[in-house]
């Protein structure tokens, strides 16, 4: 005490530098000031150089009509809505392959990990080979090499293979009959949600009921039963309230049902197929990590194989499997840009291509995108954070 | 990759600062040696690399034009390949100094994207192209159609403007280069190809089989190309613009690569002597050397002879002079005088 005293009542300006406790405090100010410094700097820089072009900045450009037309949007839009919607569009179907991607890289992903452990020497080599050649061939090729294989060895829509009536296969794409709902149809989503409701109060009562009583309910099966069968049995009774709207030979296109586009197809597939193979390698080694020794342990104490998976090596392997999942699903997502490569009309090619090109306003647009790209990473980054967070091992 | 691009263009506009549209640009080439030109990935006749790999065509010609004018000397170009999306930021970000890649002068790229567009070489308008075996004649029968189209281009406004006011619909297949079009086209992704009617003759051109496709009669729009710089440097414009006049001019006057030595030796025509610096002194007043004009022809050769040579009827590509004859025989050419 009497020390630190001493030192204050002595304080010299050439302490900020050569004593510890303010040279730390001294250097992080010298570092944010630095930075902020540089980020001004581009700014005025950006500014000036705009003038110079002369253009102006602003973000008035969003709301005059977009003029052009996107052939895929899960939202209503035509030419004359505006640059913002165009932009929105964009955005939902990045979110679309994001999403579709994500989830078929993880399905796909897992059971190749799970069977690059196989004991069968031909099974392990097979998906060795097949891991190690997805992931040396750089994502961009696949996705060209999809589409150009899509493109050029499906027939035109006259000649279109398919499988029944409804269902077409041709270089436009995968056509399927589009549901359409009536009104009566709000009772099957109501029963939806209370199979819900109702499997979630059931599995609370059933895990009570296996601590009071050691007596143990097939949860899993039950809970699929309720969530599946409760909206079929409410559709039926609701007097089937569906209609298809079957797409049709007409002109030069099929027209109504729904399709997914060649663009769509091809890059979904190669996304999800080049992610898959990292997933494979991160739940084989997660899976790997965790000790024989733990599932000894389990067959000793007379738990069965499937349960020592579910309660005792997969709660584990996943703690090791999480966080370089989160990445592999951040990576997916960037990589979702490169749609621009064969025209899936995802944000960068709208609100970064088209809508950039047309109204001259790159340092706008850019910045829009590079926001959006930003928070959607953070947020994946956020949720499975959560997620780790929630799965880790509780020290008691 | 051309997102790659424009973004990197975008923060070289950040942070090393664009060659500002007031810095004089003919001071910037002179010291570089060379004009920087923005062309286009590859359109057979307009812009396209030789056996020995360099850029040739209607479009490259003027750069070449605008070299031999500087420089004395035609072959001081380099070229940048640019698509129907990177070209602006190109320009805007001093990438290149002069854009000659059929691009349609229009009031918002000439004002508001910041641009110069100096005259038109080619006039032309939007067409659509189809397989015979589809059995279209109109385009008014294409509703319903699946249509290649170039992104970033006037191109993709006029087709979105054409279907809508003709109350059809049609599925936009969106593409980046005139390959890729191609390449989309022939394995049938697409019914129908749009682009300026020339980029289209140029396209089928190269076709397995030209006469399995046919131009549909509609021309939906009017596309006026020409080359185009920054704004703000008016004495680079103003060398664009005169080169490019120097030819039209030159074919008006019937001087050509052949016979300019002859001419140059003084005519009794004074628009000659002037266009070929044998009288006044029209050079020094862009900064130039008085024999600029001569070098235009001598090297590159005028407005007909460089039309003749890439798309005209005895190329493949074999495009009528129509609208784009001189004025004197029926067409729209009409070059201000040298004077
Ligand atoms: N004239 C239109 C379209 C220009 C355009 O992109 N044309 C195509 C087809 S002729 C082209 O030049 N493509 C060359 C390339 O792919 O680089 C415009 O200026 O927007």
């Amino acid at each position: 005490m009497a020390a630190i005293e001493q030192d204050s009542d002595r304080f010299s300006l050439g302490q900020l530098w050569f004593d510890k406790r303010y040279r730390a405090v001294v250097m992080q100010i010298l570092v944010v000031a630095g930075v902020c410094l540089f980020v001004a700097y581009i700014a005025v820089n950006a500014v000036q150089n705009l003038e110079a072009l002369g253009k102006t900045f602003g973000f008035n450009f969003l709301w005059a009509p977009s003029s052009y037309d996107i052939n895929q949007s899960l939202i209503a839009y035509n030419s004359r809505d505006t640059h913002f919607r165009a932009g929105v569009v964009g955005l939902i179907n990045t979110g679309l392959i994001a999403v579709g991607g994500c989830i078929f890289a993880t399905i796909l992903g897992f059971i190749f990990g799970v069977l690059r452990l196989s004991s069968n020497w031909l099974i392990n080599r097979i998906v060795y080979c097949y891991i190690e050649f997805i992931r040396n061939v750089p994502v961009l090729v696949q996705i060209l090499l999809w589409h150009g294989v899509i493109i050029s060895t499906l027939p035109s829509p006259r000649q279109a293979l398919t499988a029944t009536e409804g269902i077409y296969l041709s270089n436009r794409g995968f056509y399927v009959p589009a549901p359409i709902v009536e009104d009566a149809f709000i009772v099957v989503v109501i029963a939806f949600f209370a199979a819900i409701a109702g499997v979630v109060a059931f599995r609370r009562w059933a895990k009570k009921h296996q601590e009071a009583t050691g007596q143990i309910y097939p949860v899993l099966s039950i809970s699929f039963a309720a969530i599946i069968g409760l909206p079929v049995i409410a559709f039926f009774l609701a007097g089937m309230p569906l209609t298809l709207d079957a797409p049709e030979l007409r002109g030069f296109n099929f027209q109504g049902g729904m399709v997914l586009r060649p663009e769509f197809t091809a890059l979904w597939f190669a996304l999800s197929v080049y992610t898959s193979a990292f997933i494979a390698e991160i739940v084989r080694s997660g899976i790997q990590a965790v000790s024989h020794g733990q599932t000894e342990a389990a067959f000793a104490l007379g738990i069965r194989p499937n349960w020592t998976m579910r309660l005792i090596v997969i709660p584990q392997a996943l703690r090791v499997i999480v966080p370089p999942l989160t990445s592999q699903y951040l990576n997916l997502t960037k990589n979702s840009s490169l749609a621009i490569a064969i025209g899936y009309m995802d944000l960068v090619a709208t609100l970064g291509g088209i809508t950039l090109n047309q109204t001259g306003k790159e340092m706008e647009c850019m910045m829009i995108v590079l926001l959006i790209y930003l928070s959607i990473s953070l947020t994946i980054s956020a949720f499975m954070n959560w997620y780790n967070r929630r799965i880790a091992l509780v020290e008691r | 990759m051309s997102t790659l691009k424009v973004l990197l263009t975008a923060s070289a506009v950040t942070v090393v600062g664009a060659a500002g549209a007031s810095a004089a640009t003919l001071d910037d080439v002179k010291s570089k040696g060379f004009v920087q030109c923005g062309v286009s990935t590859g359109v057979p006749g307009f812009s396209f690399t030789d056996d020995a790999g360099n850029w040739q065509g209607f479009d490259p010609a003027v750069c070449q034009a605008v070299a031999a004018a500087v420089f004395g000397d035609s072959s001081k170009v380099k070229y940048t390949p640019t698509t129907g999306k990177t070209r602006f930021t190109a320009l805007a970000s001093g990438e290149v100094d002069v854009l000659a890649r059929n691009t349609t002068w229009t009031l918002s790229r000439d004002t508001d994207l910041g641009f110069t567009f100096v005259g038109v070489n080619y006039y032309d308008g939007q067409g659509f192209m189809a397989p015979k075996a589809l059995g279209v004649s109109s385009a008014k029968e294409l509703d319903g159609a699946s249509v290649c189209i170039q992104t970033g281009t006037t191109t993709e406004l006029n087709l979105a403007d054409f279907f809508r006011v003709s109350n059809m619909s049609y599925e936009p297949v969106p593409i980046e280069t005139n390959e890729e079009a191609r390449t989309n086209y022939l394995a049938g992704r697409c019914d129908v190809y749009t682009t300026d009617a020339s980029g289209l003759a140029a396209s089928r051109a190269t076709f397995d089989n030209p006469a399995d496709h046919v131009i549909l009669p509609e021309i939906i729009s009017k596309e006026p190309l020409g080359p185009l710089v920054r704004q703000g440097d008016d004495q680079w414009a103003d060398i664009v613009r005169w080169s490019l006049n120097a030819m039209i001019n030159a074919e008006e006057y019937g001087v050509t690569s052949e016979n300019v030595d002859e001419m140059a030796k003084g005519t009794d025509n004074p628009d000659v002597n002037r266009l070929l610096g044998t009288e006044g002194d029209m050079g020094a007043m862009m900064g130039l050397d008085s024999k600029w004009g001569y070098n235009i022809i001598k090297q590159v050769g005028n407005y007909g002879e460089v039309f003749e040579q890439f798309i005209g009827s005895a190329t493949p590509i074999g495009l009528e002079r129509g609208i784009n004859a001189q004025y004197k025989d029926g067409g729209i050419l009409y070059a201000p005088p040298i004077r």
